[in-house]
């Protein structure tokens, strides 16, 4: 085990665990962001460098603080370190300078985006960015690339983390044809991505995408997602859990996806069948509303009930006290 | 005239074959340090040396070497990074050609040092006729008992290849270099693990530069202490300088640690001044990559004392006033260089050679690249200038590899000393804007 100090909170974590996964574990606000680690998908991280923290004390047998910032998702703690994120201003300023080079080539057209919403890239530069940019040159544009009739690739909106690639490199089934091709700012995700559409598990490429670059063809437009309701749910499959989230308008389920933990990461891969064939509530066996704990719009709307006490109840105007009594998801203090 | 350790023989004839390097003295290092030396007493020697990479970083390499993980029954593995491609730096590709057997020399006695029973050179993919080279020379080595099974009736195994890689400068980047040698994309790895522990093949993996191990078989031939002679302070041995530019007699001269920077640039032994009798206005000492000196602090420290061409004396001043060794790429410029243009150029590179792995480089490098390209064609603005500091220091130190800061360094420094010509540019924009426009002083500033 290693005693860690984060943001002047002192932490235990077992050896091996990287600084990242150490704050997870304090929770909150102080967690760095990550827009490139993903941890069910192995070898991710590292590449955006959002998650970068000051390292102030390398451990108790090497007190030095370490010369660079570090990409805490992939630095392992060490006893006695001490680590900095919300605390240093070197880290915050270069957050900021992480958002505006994101910015550059990641269009600023979340107006239309249909990953508006649940846009890592929103949050991270809402909570971390700055509103306006230094940069005038010409953005990188892309011609659209038709990968079918489920998955939607905007290359254009692609921040190259790399998230689908490991998907395709370790949930998609058969031979790797999915990857990076070209260098720096002319990198981009190979057109072979089409060739991986076809396995049972290509979905999930939609739900590692942090921005708006793979969207799904079965949802787009309908709906902006935080007039949804997402609800939990399970059916039979064969072939995945089948534990997922469906996203209701009204009575309509417009949207099926894997259950996500509060940092936004899959708990459970799902199939195609589940994510784009089942969206009938009959499929379904329906287990509640779906708890969305992410710093984003669609908890913003409340669809879990806040958990209010006796007190603050009988100041609520009658008809409503009535309608929370009927309503079973209320907990009452 | 100082001593020539590894190109005493370079222009003998037929040097190039084994017959002729070993009747001068060549694989004596092997011999004595497979008969009569333990692999740790070929460490120990090197340690005393205090020679120090010659890639670039100039970290001590018998210290790199002891950091080397030595797990009981797993291979480790000896990889020489030959994928020399930073402008301003050709010392390696000339040692290869023409020294093919020193290298192949070093590369035995360095992998008998580590334990390594495969090793490796990985070369640069243009390099393909230095390839051929050192091929037709690991094949003489293998006939003559010196690379194989039982090397010279020791027990001693080594396999020697070589491997080209397919030509992008960021594969010299150590972690890059090894996923290339792999066969996969060359992207640098997150650190840790560092290669001493993980490298090849998740294997613990020394990589050492041509230079460095080309050193080794003077460092057991003469002994550590005899090596450490030479130099100054911890800047121990001789080392190569490949000197180009507006220089007499550009070429690659091995020089002994020390040796003032004046006496190099203008002494005939060396480059022989500046060519036609201009004046010299700035220096690029160890590559594109490090930090640009004008004339008055590349001769001079701040302090006014002798700049040395030594790891310390470079750097005196840190990056303020002073600069790097680095891989001892010699960039010298006439008073007829447009430091812009030249700062453009260099940008370009690093844009073009970025991996894209990480955002600050991937985005930051073509950032640099386009508005410098903006100043030299007379569309700056001044806050520009401003904006150009402010973007390598969003890419200073925020990268997964050093890439980044070979980025920003000749940036930065170059707005640092020569700010006044950034600012011609674009108060005189149309002027500056013809081809071979070169700044005409601080009087029309005024």
């Amino acid at each position: 085990m290693a005693k860690i100090t984060f943001d002047g909170v002192e932490v235990e974590v077992p050896d091996g665990t990287t600084i990242l996964n150490a704050a997870r574990q304090i929770g909150g606000s102080i967690v760095p962001p990550a827009m490139c680690y993903y941890t069910p998908l192995k070898g991710s991280g590292g590449k955006c460098r959002a998650c970068l923290v000051r390292v102030a004390a390398g451990s108790t047998k090497d007190p030095r603080p370490m010369p660079k910032l570090v990409a805490s998702c992939v630095t392992p703690v060490q006893d006695g370190m001490v680590v900095e994120n919300t605390t240093s201003e070197q880290v915050l300023n270069v957050r900021k300078g992480i958002v505006e080079m994101l910015l550059i080539n990641h269009p600023l057209d979340c107006p239309v985006c249909d990953q508006a919403g649940e846009c890592d890239l929103q949050n991270f530069a809402f909570e971390h960015g700055v509103s306006t940019t230094r940069y005038q040159e010409e953005r990188r544009t892309f011609e659209k690339i038709d990968i079918g009739p489920l998955i939607q690739l905007h290359m254009t909106r692609c921040i190259l983390c790399y998230r689908c690639v490991y998907t395709a490199d370790q949930i998609v089934k058969g031979d790797r044809v999915h990857g990076v091709l070209g260098r720096g700012d002319a990198a981009e995700i190979g057109t072979y991505i089409e060739n991986i559409i076809d396995d049972d598990f290509s979905g999930n490429v939609i739900d590692v995408c942090p921005v708006g670059a793979l969207t799904d063809k079965t949802f787009r437009f309908k709906q902006r997602v935080w007039f949804t309701k997402p609800v939990n749910a399970h059916r039979d499959c064969p072939k995945c859990s089948g534990n997922v989230v469906l996203w209701y308008k009204g009575k309509d389920v417009l949207r099926v996806t894997a259950r996500k933990d509060e940092y936004g990461e899959v708990k459970e891969w799902i199939c195609n069948e589940c994510r784009f064939e089942k969206k009938e509530t009959s499929d379904w066996t329906i287990e509640g509303p779906a708890h969305i704990d992410r710093s984003s719009v669609i908890s913003a709307n409340h669809y879990e009930l806040p958990v209010l006490n006796q007190s603050v109840i009988a100041d609520l105007p009658e008809s409503t006290q009535r309608e929370l009594e009927k309503n079973p998801p209320l907990k009452l203090g | 005239m100082g001593r020539k350790l590894l190109t005493e023989h370079i222009n003998v004839e037929g040097i190039e074959t084994f017959e002729v390097y070993r009747k001068h003295g060549g694989y004596r290092s092997v011999e004595k340090a497979i008969k009569t030396m333990t692999p740790d007493e070929v460490v120990e020697e090197v340690k005393k040396s205090g020679l120090r990479g010659r890639g670039g970083a100039g970290f001590p390499t018998g210290m790199k070497w002891s950091f080397l993980a030595k797990p009981e029954g797993v291979p480790r593995y000896l990889v020489c990074n030959a994928d020399e491609s930073e402008p301003g730096t050709f010392k390696d590709r000339q040692l290869m050609s023409k020294l093919p057997h020193l290298l192949i020399e070093g590369m035995i006695t360095s992998s008998y040092a580590l334990g390594a029973n495969t090793s490796y050179i990985y070369i640069r993919g243009e390099l393909l006729y230095v390839l051929r080279i050192l091929e037709k020379a690991i094949a003489e080595a293998y006939a003559a008992g010196f690379l194989g099974k039982n090397i010279l009736g020791s027990g001693y195994d080594l396999d020697l290849h070589v491997h080209p890689g397919g030509g992008a400068y960021i594969c010299g980047e150590e972690t890059a270099l090894l996923e290339s040698l792999e066969g996969k994309r060359g992207n640098p790895r997150n650190k840790p693990p560092f290669p001493a522990v993980q490298g090849l093949y998740a294997r613990p993996t020394v990589v050492n530069n041509v230079e460095s191990i080309a050193a080794v078989p003077v460092i057991v031939n003469e002994g550590g202490d005899e090596y450490a002679k030479i130099g100054v302070g911890r800047s121990t041995g001789t080392k190569l300088f490949s000197a180009c530019g507006h220089l007499n007699k550009p070429g690659i001269y091995e020089i002994e640690l020390g040796l003032p920077v004046e006496e190099f640039i203008y002494s005939d032994e060396y480059c022989g001044g500046i060519w036609k009798g201009r004046n010299l206005k700035a220096v690029v000492a160890g590559g594109s990559s490090v930090p640009i000196l004008p004339t008055e602090l590349i001769l001079k420290t701040a302090a006014g004392e002798n700049r040395l061409m030594t790891y310390e004396s470079l750097s005196d001043g840190g990056f303020v006033t002073g600069t790097m060794l680095g891989s001892g790429g010699f960039i010298a410029m006439d008073e007829t260089t447009c430091i812009v243009r030249n700062t453009w150029n260099f940008s370009r590179f690093y844009h073009h050679e970025s991996c894209g792995q990480c955002s600050p480089c991937r985005e930051g490098t073509g950032w640099l690249e386009k508005v410098l390209h903006r100043l030299e064609h007379g569309h700056g603005h001044m806050e520009d200038i401003d904006l150009l500091v402010s973007v390598a220091k969003q890419i200073e130190g925020n990268t997964i590899c050093p890439l980044g800061e070979a980025a920003a360094w000749p940036v930065a420094a170059a707005v640092r000393h020569f700010r006044d010509e950034f600012e011609w540019h674009v108060t005189h924009a149309k002027q500056a804007a013809q081809p071979g426009a070169v700044y005409p002083g601080a009087a029309v500033l005024a």
